[in-house]
């Protein structure tokens, strides 16, 4: 074997040989690969015209069974192949026309781009400098100040523009739309509820009675996004221990605790409640509550119990708020404390 | 006055233009402009048509889709969803999917060719990472890159909330309290952002416009820098027989190139198309219109964010009580504000450090392979890892439900891989590096092995070595062109003073150390001639046992 350290690099400089394709020597290929080509527009130009037969002729809500991929709307399904293949057999027929009859000779062009030369760069210094002079920019320092001042609050009025974006914050972070003696709904139903509807290991959404005029009238979900809540009954044996201060007349009220619906971490509704354990786990980002232990997050990112809401019945024997919240629901905001 | 060979030829509107432009000398030049081949060089393509697919594609769907929070009631062609109230924006994507003939067509191959940008968006980024590719004079162009990655982002998941269906107002949710975590102004922040508290009415036609005017209208500008830089430096390219620093070899722009990517343009969007007419993406009308009190189990975003929605379930729940004034919201503000600033921060420097860490200023037109540069392949396979773990993370209850795995200890185990795993990757990366230059410097030295085994008479066998192709040398000595590491310097001068910037060329030459310190030495001529030397009296020995042994059988009576 051999190996030749020294004087290879010449030879390493230079492009291998270049070696000729079957049309370029073999007029035979070459007319093949033409046909070729030709073949594949006009299978374009036919799937053209499909589609367009297609989207006369298929109804838009037609049903088709395509093996192997079951039920499929059969309009998207024509549409979607042909005008696949349209595109594709275009695609197609210009890159085979590359490969196989335009040049595949490696042509080498110089890169030349080195910086410019001492003498170019001298110049444009000399050009720069010529401009300063005569803008007068360092001998007028009235003009440059003032130029500065201007165009410094110029951009101010942009940013006070964007004010009427939205309204501060205010309280209303804190606050929902629960108030003492306010009907508990069941969120699906929109009826009132007595405990004993309720039956022992169940959880129920619920929401404010009224939300829907509120909502109405402010024109979006805003307040069910803040008053969302979750009725979940249990063995009272079960509870260790809920979020009633001391000296207060208990926020439970035979085993049903009413526990805020969003999540403290950054706003998903929750949903995955696990009867044994009652567990409640945020679909999100899996921050868990145990709900039979004052709402305490035991797992994931959420920092802070779910709230809870204060309980009792009516007179009627439907289930109302005693109060509203007591602390904010959902994610923390800085001016939360 | 004499025609032209272009007048003759029929070229009025060139000659029209040429009049005003004087353009000939310029346009042959463009015209022959060489392009290198290589398939890496296909993805930023692939990303530039599925750039071009989602204008024209989304111009479609701007034709019918309402970006309105007012609530309507659905009375349309889907039957379950009859009755319903929802948002405007909502109803109208239902009216694209199931009223308008390749209406539903068109929103796949929108959300298709939305996960291929970001996708060749990335592919493109590892590619110009690990050939070294934003090497000087090509930063700006990294730099350009870096943006583009993150308005893609942006621009998806923008594109994602429109609809206003279950799963992206609940992305939306996530991106507001996100908002409320950013210390001091994020609540106002927030506010301002959806004209007031979470979801109000004034979001998605804001979103709308952004998505469809403002980030494309930048991503516009930037592709079209991005591709003026590349047409002007000249693309860069492989190591190779007849491949230097000062040319650029390949086919020329007209016809092979035009053709070429002219054609691949339409291969990209035929793609897409046929993956829009067979495979559905994003059926927002099996989630329902978005409720804030509702969610779906298994809520996932689209892959693309799925780093962040990892980062974030990762997360412990760290939150900081102020003086019972204030909150600072750790676990919210750190994976999901700050990490994704320090990536992008240290993506958009990265090759200022290496630069500096080589000390030189020369430019480079031809690519590294991974190999020869042992550091860099390993910081980018380390931060791979580190990044398909969050990824993973994003998913970490579909997993749990898969494998039937307790999610919290994937959890558990996540976080804790998350420091784990990378350095773990980056030291095998860079053994793995290593392994493979010893193996090319064995090549030099000793060339290939021909799995061609002969047997001696002595009844010794050996496998017969061959001098690999000049081609194949050619991209073997490359690496001989890799940095050195910059030599310690002297604290104090021969004067005894104090060296100036001691620290920071310190810093340097520890970080050169770093980068280019270790390497398999390329073989000198000494061992090669040894390696020859050695090779020639192998062979002269065996060819002495041969010839014996013929001897011997040609005088069968001694």
């Amino acid at each position: 074997m051999t190996i030749e350290p020294h004087g290879t690099s010449d030879q390493l400089d230079q492009l291998p040989e270049h070696k000729p394709r079957r049309s370029d020597v073999d007029v035979r290929a070459a007319k093949r690969a033409e046909r070729q080509v030709g073949l594949l527009f006009l299978g374009s130009a036919l799937a053209s015209v499909l589609f367009i037969v297609f989207y006369v002729f298929t109804s838009v809500d037609e049903e088709i069974r395509l093996p192997g991929f079951g039920y499929t709307n059969a309009s998207n399904l024509l549409l979607g192949l042909t005008m696949g293949a349209a595109l594709f057999l275009i695609g197609a027929a210009a890159i085979h026309w590359a490969k196989k009859l335009m040049t595949d000779t490696e042509i080498v062009e110089e890169r030349s781009l080195e910086a410019s030369s001492d003498e170019a760069k001298d110049a444009l210094l000399e050009e720069f400098r010529r401009g300063v002079d005569d803008s007068g920019i360092k001998r007028r320092p009235f003009i440059v100040g003032s130029m500065a001042a201007a165009l410094g609050l110029a951009g101010l009025p942009a940013i006070v523009l964007l004010r009427d974006l939205g309204p501060l914050p205010g309280n209303v972070l804190r606050t929902t739309m629960w108030e003492p003696g306010m009907h508990i709904l069941v969120a699906e139903t929109h009826q009132k509820i007595k405990p004993e509807d309720l039956e022992v290991g169940t959880l129920v959404s619920a929401i404010p009675e009224g939300i829907d005029e509120v909502m109405e009238e402010e024109g979006n979900l805003n307040a069910l996004a803040k008053a969302a809540v979750m009725l979940i009954k249990m063995d009272p044996d079960e509870i260790v221990a809920d979020q009633t201060p001391p000296g207060e007349e208990s926020w439970t009220y035979e085993g049903i605790l009413c526990f805020s619906k969003i999540c403290t971490h950054v706003g998903c509704a929750l949903g995955l409640y696990e009867q044994l354990t009652h567990h409640m786990l945020c679909p999100c980002h899996q921050s868990t509550f145990d709900l039979s232990d004052k709402g305490n997050v035991i797992f994931g990112p959420a920092a802070r119990s779910l709230p809870q809401l204060a309980i009792t019945v009516d007179e009627d024997g439907y289930l109302i708020a005693r109060q509203g919240f007591t602390e904010p629901v959902g994610p923390s905001f800085w001016e939360r404390g | 006055m004499t025609t032209s060979k272009i007048e003759q030829a029929g070229g009025a509107t060139y000659v029209w233009v040429d009049d005003r432009l004087k353009s000939a000398k310029y346009i042959k030049k463009q015209l022959g402009k060489v392009f290198p081949e290589h398939w890496s060089f296909m993805l930023g393509e692939i990303a530039l048509y599925s750039f071009i697919i989602l204008l024209l594609s989304g111009t479609f769907l701007s034709l019918w889709f309402k970006p309105s929070m007012i609530e309507v009631v659905y009375e349309g062609s889907y039957l379950p969803l009859n009755g319903v109230h929802m948002s405007e924006a909502y109803a109208s994507t239902l009216d694209i999917s199931f009223d308008i003939r390749g209406g539903l067509l068109m929103r796949q191959i929108h959300h298709w060719a939305a996960l291929f940008f970001v996708a060749a968006i990335s592919v493109h980024l590892l590619r110009v990472f690990f050939t070294g590719a934003y090497r000087k004079p090509r930063e700006t162009n990294w730099i350009i890159g870096v943006g583009l990655l993150t308005l893609a982002l942006l621009e998806g998941f923008a594109g994602y909330s429109l609809p206003d269906d279950l799963l992206s107002g609940t992305g939306l949710r996530i991106a507001q309290g996100i908002m409320l975590s950013i210390p001091v102004v994020g609540t106002y922040v927030s506010f301002f952002v959806f004209g007031g508290e979470f979801p109000g009415d004034d979001f998605i036609p804001r979103l709308y416009t952004v998505h469809v005017l403002l980030v494309p209208g930048i991503i516009l500008a930037l592709i079209t820098v991005h591709m003026m830089l590349v047409w002007y430096q000249k693309h860069t390219q492989y190591p190779a027989k007849g491949h230097t620093e000062r040319t650029v070899v390949g086919l020329p722009f007209f016809p092979v190139y035009m053709a070429k990517a002219g054609g691949f343009f339409f291969v990209v969007f035929g793609v897409t198309a046929l993956l829009g007419g067979l495979f559905q993406i994003n059926p927002i009308w099996l989630y329902g219109p978005y409720v804030p009190d509702q969610i779906t189990a298994g809520s996932q975003p689209d892959w693309y964010i799925g780093w962040l929605e990892g980062a974030l379930r990762m997360m412990p729940n760290w939150e900081i009580n102020i003086a019972n004034h204030w909150t600072l919201s750790i676990n919210v503000l750190f994976p999901a504000v700050i990490l994704p600033g320090l990536i992008f921060t240290l993506m958009a420097l990265y090759p200022f450090i290496e630069r500096w860490a080589t000390g030189n200023p020369n430019p480079h037109h031809i690519l590294d392979r991974p190999r020869n540069a042992p550091t860099r392949t390993a910081l980018g396979t380390m931060s791979l890892s580190f990044y398909i773990l969050l990824w993973a993370q994003g998913g970490n209850d579909l997993i749990a439900s898969t494998f039937d795995i307790n999610v919290f200890a994937i959890t558990w185990f996540m976080r804790i891989a998350i420091f784990v795993v990378p350095p773990i990757v980056f030291v095998l990366t860079k053994r793995i590096c290593f392994g493979l230059q010893r193996r090319d410097r064995d090549k030099l030295l000793h060339g290939y092995e021909s799995g061609v085994i002969k047997r001696l008479p002595s009844g010794k066998y050996y496998e017969q070595h061959e001098p690999i192709s000049d081609e194949a040398r050619a991209i073997i000595l490359a690496r001989a062109t890799m940095p050195q590491p910059l030599p310690m310097p002297e604290k104090y001068d021969e004067n005894g003073v104090r060296q100036r910037n001691y620290l920071i060329k310190k810093l340097q030459a520890k970080l050169s150390h770093f980068f280019y310190g270790e390497q398999i030495p390329m073989p000198t001529p000494a061992e090669i001639e040894a390696a020859m030397h050695h090779e020639a009296e192998l062979t002269a020995e065996r060819n002495e046992e041969i010839s014996e042994s013929q001897a011997k059988a040609l005088s069968p009576h001694e």
